[in-house]
């Protein structure tokens, strides 16, 4: 069962393209790694997929429904309202910088989305924001506010957030890249569990441990193009091209 | 000294002069709280038409004192021949222009609003950006985002400089016994006059200005611990 598949997607800023046709396919349980130096393109692309950036080009497809995008007269891509707003229940996203809703309390982030958006009772709602709290660990600080955590913390209370939606695919855009050395490992260790539980998960990422040591599928980014992929224990051990020798080179000093 | 004679004498004067500033304040603040709610959205809104109407309003109203603003609408518009042939016809609505009372709550409701517009739109558009893309990453429309994020979001931030425009428009009421109102003020002129005591008369009343102020900046105190505890740190 395809999950998510992207074609061919392209992206420009003015003059300067950074996606050059990028493709991928996430099968219900894939584990997807996007790899590359900064300007790669690899968070543009995360961000094209739910529309948080608007392609130029490309077809997104969504548990095998295919998007309807319209050209809006300046070179983007504008999909229908409505299907968006759907597609976007269907794939979570969890951020670099958490995005937590500052004046919400943990549990009142967990619960916002699935009554607001998928028009649960506050009830069910409940219910599943205690499970996902509980699983990411952080079900003690539910009445806290997001400021009142370490970094950590919120990135687990965010993929509670993410979670609580129970999409088909998390999307993940350099979920540590903003948290101090020693809370990384407490944030991989969740998403690792979640791969374990057979999620769809594409992450963005610097972690060259997870990617190698969890994810099934990598893909390596340079200047918007897919330079090299495959399973990444072969791809990491033994990079072809010689542009991820380099990156990976520049990774391990 | 004050002579206190004269101040216990004149209580109910002071008292009922109070009641009107109050009730002038109170009512004039909750018609330009609710009426700011959706022109400070259309003012934050990035559609350059919505805005910018919603800016001239708002400019013209800052850029103008409320006394003037009060004096136009109360003496001016009876000026206008439709206005008089509407008061003859007994017209509801344009009977009301008559009404100083009514003229001072349009007056001081339309000042405030232009203001609060302005306050709610800044912290609007002021929305982290991050939190806006995690609502629509989660699926929620244009009007959700706005019911669940901005607008509860805003609210709280605003409520330092909010609790700023309700303390001025205390102090701005002060202009209604320009239109024969006898509002606290007014109170105070009728004592002073009844009694040759510009000081008992003038300083009570501002010693009652400043307890209602101090009795605001109690709430606002309060409402700032209730909803902004996500902004304190941690203690």
């Amino acid at each position: 069962m395809i999950q998510l598949e992207v074609q061919d997607l392209h992206k420009c800023y003015g003059a300067n393209e950074v996606l050059k046709g990028v493709s991928l396919r996430a099968e219900a349980g894939d584990v997807i790694s996007l790899i590359g130096s900064s300007g790669s393109g690899k968070s543009t692309f995360l961000r094209c997929i739910n529309f948080l950036e608007h392609p130029n080009a490309g077809r997104i497809f969504v548990h095998g429904e295919e998007l309807k995008l319209r050209p809006d007269g300046h070179g983007a891509l504008i999909p229908e309202a409505k299907q968006l707003q759907l597609v976007r229940t269907r794939l979570a996203m969890v951020f670099q910088h958490f995005n937590l809703w500052a004046h919400m309390t943990v549990l009142q982030n967990v619960i916002e989305a699935p009554i607001s958006v998928l028009k649960l009772s506050r009830a069910e709602a409940m219910e599943r924001a205690q499970r996902h709290l509980e699983r990411v660990g952080i079900w003690s600080h539910k009445d806290s506010y997001p400021a009142h955590l370490s970094g950590g913390q919120q990135q687990r209370v965010a993929i509670a957030r993410a979670l609580a939606m129970e999409p088909d695919v998390l999307l993940f855009d350099e979920p540590t890249s903003a948290l101090d050395p020693e809370l990384v490992g407490e944030v991989l260790k969740v998403m690792r569990r979640l791969a374990e539980e057979g999620r769809t998960m594409v992450v963005v990422t610097h972690e060259m441990g997870f990617a190698r040591e969890v994810s099934n599928h990598v893909i390596f980014l340079h200047k918007g193009l897919i330079e090299e992929q495959g399973n990444p224990k072969e791809v990491l051990k033994n990079p072809s091209c010689e542009r991820l020798q380099q990156f990976l080179s520049g990774q391990l000093k | 000294m004050l002579d206190f004679a004269i101040i216990i004498d004149s209580l109910p004067d002071f008292a009922r002069g109070t009641w009107l500033s109050l009730q002038l304040m109170l009512l004039s603040l909750l018609a330009g709280f609710i009426a700011a709610l959706p022109l400070a959205v259309a003012r934050s809104s990035s559609s350059i038409l919505l805005s910018r109407s919603v800016g001239f309003y708002t400019y013209v109203f800052r850029g103008t004192p409320m006394l003037v603003q009060l004096l136009l609408i109360y003496y001016g518009l009876s000026q206008f021949e439709w206005m008089q042939r509407g008061w003859e016809e007994g017209n509801p609505v344009l009977l009301l222009f008559r009404e100083p009372f009514f003229c001072a709550w349009l007056a001081f409701a339309l000042n405030t609003t232009a203001y609060t517009t302005e306050i709610f739109a800044g912290v609007f558009k002021n929305t982290p950006i991050g939190e806006i893309e995690a609502g629509r990453a989660t699926g929620m429309t244009h009007f959700t985002l706005l019911r669940r994020i901005v607008i509860p979001a805003g609210l709280r931030r605003a409520i330092p400089t909010y609790s700023n425009e309700v303390i001025l428009m205390l102090q701005g009421s002060a202009i209604a016994s320009a239109v024969t109102l006898v509002d606290l003020t007014g109170a105070a002129r009728y004592v002073y006059s009844r009694h040759f005591a510009p000081f008992e008369a003038f300083i009570f009343a501002g010693i009652i200005y400043m307890l209602l102020t101090f009795f605001l900046v109690g709430i606002f105190r309060f409402a700032e611990l209730r909803w902004l505890a996500h902004l304190r740190p941690r203690s």
